[in-house]
């Protein structure tokens, strides 16, 4: 079993060169030309905020939630790290957006027949024990490709040997679960465009809380509805013999007389 | 008389114009896609058709459960006579919100794809499971009365035969489903905003739609009484709007304990929109129902009865809006408000089913009353009707 994946994204090292966009695109088969938010034909894009860029991508979740809303598993989390979209099973319900916890996915709401688009982490590259491209275009080493468990221990390195230049956070170690992008910043991550008040624990486990419940109401819930429909129509029965047994009683009485 | 054939006209009018406008959107919709037809974005994926048409399309058909839980569970029998335009409203329903979902789809021609591939993790996956059974519950509970239109009596016996486990088996379906709409938004933590946002959300949902099914029993009665000179049921009504105040009760004081528990009581002072679309969803359609119809005087007066049990309806809608909606925008960061032609799709699909339920009243043994007045032929329904209609009153 191969170890989880991961890329490091240290903003303090990006000079905005677009490097991994293009890289991207080229590998990707998406139409060219450069674009500054994510889009269908945009697997990632360098968002700038007052000279520091940051990369926006898909994190691929460790527990990803788009894998858990999708009513007919499109989204699936490969061991490597990828979490990957399989359009042949999309209905498009849209729920992994609406559930995305960092509004990554994107629709193709001009198309009659739309897909949602996402970054794949270049899943054919990982696989092979190659590079993602974008890590491999990066000219500065911002984007680095790596074992998950190393790369967490490098940033915390980085971080050790120059705390006051970097945040001492490492965004996607434990947001939402933990995530396979990893970011370290020195410039406050809030300011970047971050959610920094982010759910700590996978958020799949939210609806399993209620999900799991299911087989309980099911059966309580069954043996309770026909136990109180028995006793109801039990004495709805006994009440008409009464009735009965009255009238005929009432009628033999009768007869006596 | 004259009146009362303009009025009938205004509102064919008002009905055709829909239509018209629905049926034009549904082209561009079919053909351009989504993008051309709403003012859904990567930002706000779920608008108008999710928010209304499924929450509150599914929601409000909750009568359907309630009123079958009612007769056939607590064995109250003088009930029957409206459970049986109370289950065609729940068909009704769930059929139109299945229509709605074709056009809200990305890619509706798959929606087949749920049966066969499975994600049990995914609330989306039991919802389209637990509907999809629950419109064939609904189908049978609703049979005998096409059965008897159509003299199939053997038919009809053998259905009567299954109503006992049908009727539990549709109660735990809606249970579930109901309340996993509610579910379907746990999954947003810090998307939702936390006035709404509780881990008790399938709770709610399943404790407001009780309320609301109360709510549409009424109003449906009341409609249909108006529409088709026929008598009102204002006993049976009040008692059905007394379970109403007790949900309506249970859930205020549910909503408001949960906010204490979270600490977000101080929210509800914020002066922010979501604060004042909470206090308008909480107050108009929650509180003011509950003190109205908490009164014996106002419960067991028509006007009254028609006017909090549109009270609790359009509260319903609201708070549903607001979930999926009013409550999103915040970190969205972005506001959206439905395009013309996703409202005329949404108001067609509202049409479609008055008009449906009307030919239904129309044309299927539909008011139990109906049943024990002596009938010679077939043809003679369809003379009656006429007179009817040429005779309103």
């Amino acid at each position: 079993m191969t170890n989880p994946k991961a890329m490091l994204v240290d903003i303090t090292m990006c000079v905005g060169c677009n490097a991994c966009q293009e890289a991207c695109k080229t590998t990707n088969n998406l139409t060219q030309g450069e674009e500054k938010t994510l889009s269908p034909t945009a697997y990632t894009a360098l968002q700038e905020y007052d000279g520091v860029f940051v990369r926006r991508m898909c994190q691929h979740c460790v527990d990803p939630t788009c894998v858990s809303v999708c009513p007919v598993g499109a989204f699936t989390k490969t061991p490597e790290g990828p979490v990957l979209y399989e359009e042949d099973k999309c209905i498009g319900c849209r729920y992994c957006m609406q559930a995305c916890p960092f509004q990554v996915p994107r629709y193709e709401w001009s198309s009659n027949y739309p897909r949602v688009q996402k970054c794949v982490f270049c899943h054919g590259r990982v696989s092979k024990g190659e590079q993602p491209a974008c890590a491999e275009a990066c000219p500065t080493g911002a984007t680095k490709f790596g074992d998950r468990d190393e790369l967490i221990r490098e940033a915390l390195e980085r971080i050790k040997a120059d705390p006051s230049k970097y945040v001492n956070r490492i965004y996607g170690q434990q947001e939402v679960g933990g995530t396979s992008i990893l970011y370290i910043t020195s410039v406050p991550f809030e300011k970047l465009g971050f959610k920094t008040d982010i759910h700590m624990a996978a958020l799949p486990d939210l609806t399993w809380n209620a999900l799991s419940k299911v087989p309980g109401v099911v059966t309580v819930g069954g043996s309770l509805l026909y136990g109180i429909w028995w006793i109801t129509n039990r004495r709805a029965e006994v009440k008409e013999l009464e009735r009965k047994e009255r009238a005929q009683s009432g009628a033999n009485g009768n007869g006596n007389h | 008389m004259k009146r009362f054939l303009s009025q009938l006209t205004f509102w064919k009018v008002v009905a055709g114009v829909i239509l018209l406008g629905g049926a034009y959107s549904t082209i561009v919709r079919a053909f351009n896609g989504l993008g051309a037809s709403t003012n859904l974005s990567d930002q706000f994926p779920w608008g108008l058709w999710i928010g209304f048409d499924i929450l509150c399309g599914v929601g409000l058909a909750a009568g359907g459960f309630t009123l079958a839980a009612i007769v056939y569970i607590f064995n109250i029998k003088r009930f029957e006579p409206i459970i049986r335009p109370t289950i065609l409203t729940a068909f009704l329903g769930y059929t139109l919100v299945i229509f709605a979902l074709m056009f809200d789809l990305g890619r509706p021609f798959q929606i087949w794809h749920a049966i066969i591939m499975w994600n049990p993790r995914s609330v989306m996956f039991e919802v389209a499971w637990c509907v999809m059974l629950y419109t064939s519950v609904l189908a049978l509970e609703f049979s005998p009365v096409v059965l008897e239109k159509f003299h199939m009596h053997r038919t009809k016996a053998l259905v009567k035969k299954i109503t006992i486990p049908l009727i539990i088996l549709g109660v735990l379906l809606s249970t579930l489903h109901q309340s996993s709409l509610g579910s379907l938004y746990l999954i947003v933590p810090d998307k939702l905003n936390a006035l709404w946002y509780s881990p008790y959300l399938p709770v709610f949902f399943y404790v407001s739609a009780i309320a609301a099914g109360c709510g549409m029993i009424i109003f449906e009665s009341f409609l249909s009484s108006r529409a088709f000179n026929r008598g009102l049921e204002l006993d049976l009504l009040t008692e059905i709007a007394r379970v109403g105040v007790v949900m309506l009760g249970v859930y205020t004081v549910m909503t408001v304990v949960d906010l204490a528990d979270r600490k977000a009581l101080p929210m509800l002072f914020q002066a922010r929109t979501e604060t004042y679309f909470y206090w308008l969803e909480k107050l108009v359609g929650v509180i003011a129902p509950f003190v109205l119809l908490a009164q014996r005087k106002i419960r067991e007066n028509e006007t009254g009865l028609f006017w909090s049990a549109s009270l609790i309806i359009i509260g319903f809608v609201l708070n549903r809006l607001n979930i999926s909606i009013s409550g999103m925008e915040g970190w969205a960061g972005q506001s959206y408000f439905p395009s013309w032609m996703e409202i005329m799709v949404t108001l067609s699909i509202v049409v479609v089913g008055f008009i449906v339920f009307a030919l239904a009243a129309k044309y299927l043994p539909l008011f139990e009353h109906e049943k024990h007045q002596p009938r010679h032929a077939p043809e003679m329904a369809w003379m009656e009707d006429l007179r009817s209609v040429s005779q309103p009153n």
